[in-house]
């Protein structure tokens, strides 16, 4: 455990990346005691002004704070990564285990629901479902979990695969263990790594997904503060006032590329053959 | 071979029936109709209901589900899509027109992504641990982390607004320097993430390869760099390469809806958006079966070229 951390932490990349990812917490949490003003508060003498000491990124096109927007996006950003990822996270996992597990028709049946999802390329899922549910925070977190659902499931199935024949797993039928112990105890927590290590990169995905959906007016709507939907909704400005889109645009980069460092340092770490 | 193509298409059939299913029942599930959004129903009067009536029987929307379900599979199957509820015109003739602008920029995209992503994979493995390799991956993992629709409004906004070397939307068509002009934007914005994506797994695939015996053999003979990496290591790191570019063809071709949104590109995407929007069934159907039938086709042509990279692989 101990190697595994030292290993982790002597990427150089790690620490500024927790860094980041810290300061998304705290923004998400303390939004409301690190914003500067309101909001969804519009002030029509303000409108499109670059940055400042009043307005630290800059105001939009209908005068709000963007920094205090960003602060606020973070909260939407924070809750779908961590939900959208879970739920899509534990329904992949579950299937996996089940088909890998028991095999036969489970296997089949539930392996070819999954063909037909990943036949759905990219996003295209993500939209369907957000469309279909309509906008919100909800229906963004259900599209961007069922669109990682087959792929952490073809994932623990393959890893499931890969240690239901090994021996300690003999050991345990032997020994009388039933199947939900041995799926549990022995398959479930050998086969979790590679999960975990596609988990963490996923968190980015889904920030990107999330704001792709707001983007394209799928997703979060106005004047809830989203950052694809801020970005969206200032694109028609950006000649004029380009910070409008790089205060978002930054704060999802950066989240985003965070998310990703970190889950290529915990996959160099847990898997080093890679 | 031929009955394994033969299996895997009547497969394919399978997938796009089950993802046409996922749809319909998506769509159809859901409260309210196109009908709902082109005849509000609050304020209308006896006058707007009585015609909405006419409308879901005219498009067979007051017909149980399953009936629809069966009528549409049946039609779908004989190339009949049905029409667009909004604009009248069969979804079939609205494929005919804008498919090909989408399978332009999705393969002008991945050119970009291959030549840009295999260019610098290559480069970085030759260059292993050296100052070029880790710029090109710390280029790599921004390129996989900065959103598309973000890169693609940065470009208009230096190329095409600032600039002024490239415009900033629409679609010429053809192979003609303005067709091309008008495509340079779009397949960048789209290409870029899946050359990071190419970069990263084309670097490994040739460190593996690199390490191999064959390779060293190649060198001990005498032979030249460039012989040994393209005729040695490139082609034996081909597999991993050609079954990557297949997956990201798919992602480029949905991702194109994004690409097509920010530079007004006439194609699938936008008219599977506006028909999500308008809750226009048929447009949403046709456009969703074109798009995964031709995600399901090219991942079987990449199972095929496998043959062709490596004999050893045998289809049964």
């Amino acid at each position: 455990m101990r190697r595994n951390l030292r290993r982790f932490f002597r990427n150089p990349l790690t620490w500024p990346a927790l860094v980041v990812l810290l300061a998304l917490v705290v923004a998400a949490v303390f939004a409301p005691q690190l914003a500067t003003h309101q909001p969804n508060r519009q002030d029509f003498l303000a409108i499109l002004q670059p940055p400042s000491a009043e307005h630290w990124l800059g105001t939009d096109e209908l005068g709000r704070d963007i920094y205090t927007r960003v602060l606020y996006g973070a909260r939407i950003s924070v809750t779908v990564a961590l939900l959208a990822v879970g739920l899509g996270g534990l329904t992949g996992v579950l299937i996996g285990l089940f088909a890998g597990f028991f095999g036969g028709a489970t296997d089949n049946v539930l392996m070819r629901i999954i063909d037909v999802l990943l036949a759905f390329p990219g996003i295209l899922l993500a939209i369907l479902i957000a469309s279909t549910m309509g906008a919100g925070l909800t229906s963004i977190i259900v599209a961007v979990a069922a669109y990682s659902v087959p792929t952490f499931a073809r994932i623990m199935r393959s890893s499931v695969l890969a240690v239901k024949s090994r021996e300690f797993v003999e050991a345990a039928r032997a020994a009388g263990s039933r199947n939900f112990n041995i799926m549990v105890r022995h398959i479930f927590l050998n086969s979790f790594t590679p999960v975990l290590v596609y988990a963490t990169l996923l968190m980015g995905s889904a920030i990107l997904t999330a704001a792709a959906l707001s983007f394209l007016g799928v997703g979060i709507n106005p004047p809830t503060a989203e950052w694809g939907a801020m970005i969206s909704a200032g694109r028609s400005f950006m000649r004029q006032a380009p910070h409008i889109i790089l205060g978002p645009g930054v704060a999802i980069f950066l989240t985003v590329l965070s998310f990703n460092i970190l889950g290529d340092a915990l996959r160099d770490t847990l898997d080093p053959k890679r | 071979m031929y009955s394994y193509i033969a299996n895997r298409l009547l497969y394919a059939v399978f997938v796009v029936l089950g993802v046409l299913t996922l749809v319909f029942l998506a769509m159809h599930l859901t409260p309210g109709d196109p009908v709902d959004m082109l005849i509000p129903a609050e304020g209308g009067g006896g006058g707007s209901r009585e015609l909405a009536a006419q409308l879901r029987a005219r498009y067979g929307l007051d017909q149980p589900l399953y009936v629809q379900y069966v009528k549409y599979v049946t039609n779908a199957f004989q190339l009949d899509l049905g029409n667009s509820i909004r604009t009248g015109r069969p979804v079939l003739e609205d494929l005919k027109r804008l498919y090909p602008a989408t399978f332009e920029l999705t393969v002008a995209s991945l050119l970009v992504a291959t030549i840009l992503g295999a260019g610098a994979g290559i480069l970085a493995a030759l260059k292993r641990n050296g100052i070029v390799d880790n710029i090109v991956m710390t280029l790599a993992l921004m390129g996989v982390s900065l959103p598309g629709f973000l890169l693609g409004l940065l470009l208009m906004l230096v190329f095409a607004l600032q600039l002024g070397w490239l415009p900033p939307s629409g679609r010429v068509g053809g192979f003609g320097w303005d067709g091309i002009r008008h495509l340079i934007l779009p397949a960048t914005t789209l290409g870029v993430a899946a050359a990071a994506i190419i970069a990263r797994l084309v670097r490994s695939a040739m460190l593996d390869v690199l390490s191999e015996d064959y390779v060293r053999t190649a060198r001990a003979k005498g032979l030249s760099e460039r012989i040994v990496v393209l005729r040695h290591a490139l082609k034996n790191a081909l597999i991993p390469i050609v079954t990557v570019l297949g997956l990201e063809f798919g992602g480029l071709l949905s991702g194109a809806i994004i690409a097509e949104t920010i530079f007004a590109w006439p194609g699938l995407g936008r008219y599977l958006i506006s028909g999500i929007t308008g809750k226009d069934f048929p447009t949403v159907q046709g456009a969703v079966i074109a798009i995964s039938a031709t995600f399901v086709l090219v991942n079987l042509v990449v199972d095929l070229i496998y043959t062709a990279l490596d004999p050893r692989v045998q289809y049964q």
